[in-house]
């Protein structure tokens, strides 16, 4: 797991033209300077929203990745719910520290529905 | 006393880029508090606006996370989002790095500050300039307050900081307003975006109106977690301007949940004495 390496690729990704140019060209050559995982890589190649978030991922990170790829709002986030759904909760991060339950847990120790 | 203005709004980016799913109603009325609140900055005259924010990684990472963060420069550009996505297109809006300068300096005489002479504006800030000043003609100073990468900013280091900016804004002559934005609670970018804690917000904003320190600090990462969502840590920017405001009394102007827009969105503001 480098969790920051995911996360620092996406940032530079995310307010660097040039990079992102780049990136359209060649997604694995230009995520080659970064000491990722396989499965890190495939999911910044393809882009899989889900496992990216299950991997840990902060959102405010990964919303702007979903827009550079024009991932339309309601399907971001259920790409998401997907991801967990699949793969189970978040591994590690910001959500996994303070105890990401699940949108479900959540909703219910709010006395809310699910959104 | 050179603070003419100080006020919070919310920033979050479905609110110009997701405007067409929103109720038209609640929207339209939240628009027009936006818009009373650009009246109310003009009106009070200010030269520059210093927006304090929580920024979303567009400028600050993990690999030198500053716990706050002041813009020193004659433009920044932005937004980083995709423009058609944010619903704001490309712009560059006016710094002024000797204004910016002369308030790091006194700022730094009590709270510990990052400085920085790039800075690209993502939601945080691009959002509410689009309503506060839509044609980028009134001076920004950027400041940004970690609520993203735990550690995060103490909030008990957020109020010190407001008292700082408030030191530093009275020791110059120009004329500024003190504009924070973010949370309150939700759960932004994530699954649980939508989820909005109506109580707690009204909880939060009546603190913050009765400017009451003990209770505005009476909070914990993990019950804000647990209550208000990792959206809820932007409470320190809201916290920074009370403590700026110096004990004045606030009022709030609209403060209403808007799923869509993924947070109770809100605009309110001081009654300082001038």
């Amino acid at each position: 797991m480098s969790l920051y390496y995911v996360q620092k690729f996406l940032f530079e990704l995310n307010r660097d033209a040039e990079m992102q140019a780049r990136y359209a060209t060649d997604r694995q050559a230009a995520i080659e300077p970064f000491e990722l995982t396989e499965e890190e890589q495939a999911a910044l190649v393809e882009p899989d929203i889900g496992k990216l978030f299950h991997l840990g991922v902060n959102g405010q990170i990964l919303m702007h990745f979903a827009a550079l790829h024009q991932i339309e709002w309601q399907d971001y986030l259920q790409r998401m719910r997907d991801g967990i759904a699949e793969h189970g909760p978040v591994r590690e991060g910001v959500y996994a520290m303070t105890g990401y339950e699940g949108t479900d847990a959540h909703a219910k120790a709010l006395g809310q529905e699910t959104p | 006393m050179t603070l003419v203005y100080a006020g919070v709004c919310s920033h979050a980016p479905g609110i110009t880029g997701r405007a067409d799913q929103a109720d038209p109603d609640v929207k339209d009325r939240f628009y027009a508090a936006f818009d009373q609140m650009a009246a109310d900055i003009e009106a009070s005259g200010a030269e520059a606006i210093i927006v304090i924010a929580a920024e979303h990684f567009a400028n600050f990472f993990m690999n030198n996370m500053p716990s706050f963060a002041i813009g020193m420069a004659d433009s920044y550009p932005g937004p980083i989002e995709d423009p058609a996505w944010l619903g704001i297109d490309k712009f560059s809006a006016p710094g002024d790095a000797d204004l910016s300068r002369r308030i790091i300096t006194e700022v730094m005489q009590t709270v510990d500050v990052s400085y920085a002479e790039e800075w690209k504006f993502d939601h945080g800030i691009a959002v509410p300039l689009h309503f506060l000043t839509p044609k980028f003609d009134t001076t920004i100073i950027p400041v940004n307050i970690n609520c993203q990468g735990p550690p995060l900013t103490p909030i008990t280091r957020a109020w010190a900081f407001g008292e700082a900016l408030r030191r530093a804004v009275d020791s110059v002559p120009e004329k500024v307003a003190i504009v924070g934005t973010g949370g309150i609670s939700h759960w932004p970018a994530t699954p649980d975006s939508g989820k909005i804690n109506e109580a707690w917000d009204q909880d939060f904003l009546d603190r913050w109106c009765r400017n009451d320190k003990a209770a505005l600090l009476d909070y914990t990462d993990e019950q804000v977690y647990a209550d208000a969502g990792q959206g809820g840590f932007e409470i320190r920017t809201f916290i920074t301007v009370a403590a700026a405001a110096g004990g004045a009394k606030g009022t709030v102007h609209f403060c209403e949940p808007i799923p869509i827009f993924a947070v109770s969105c809100t605009v309110a503001s001081y009654e300082l004495s001038l």
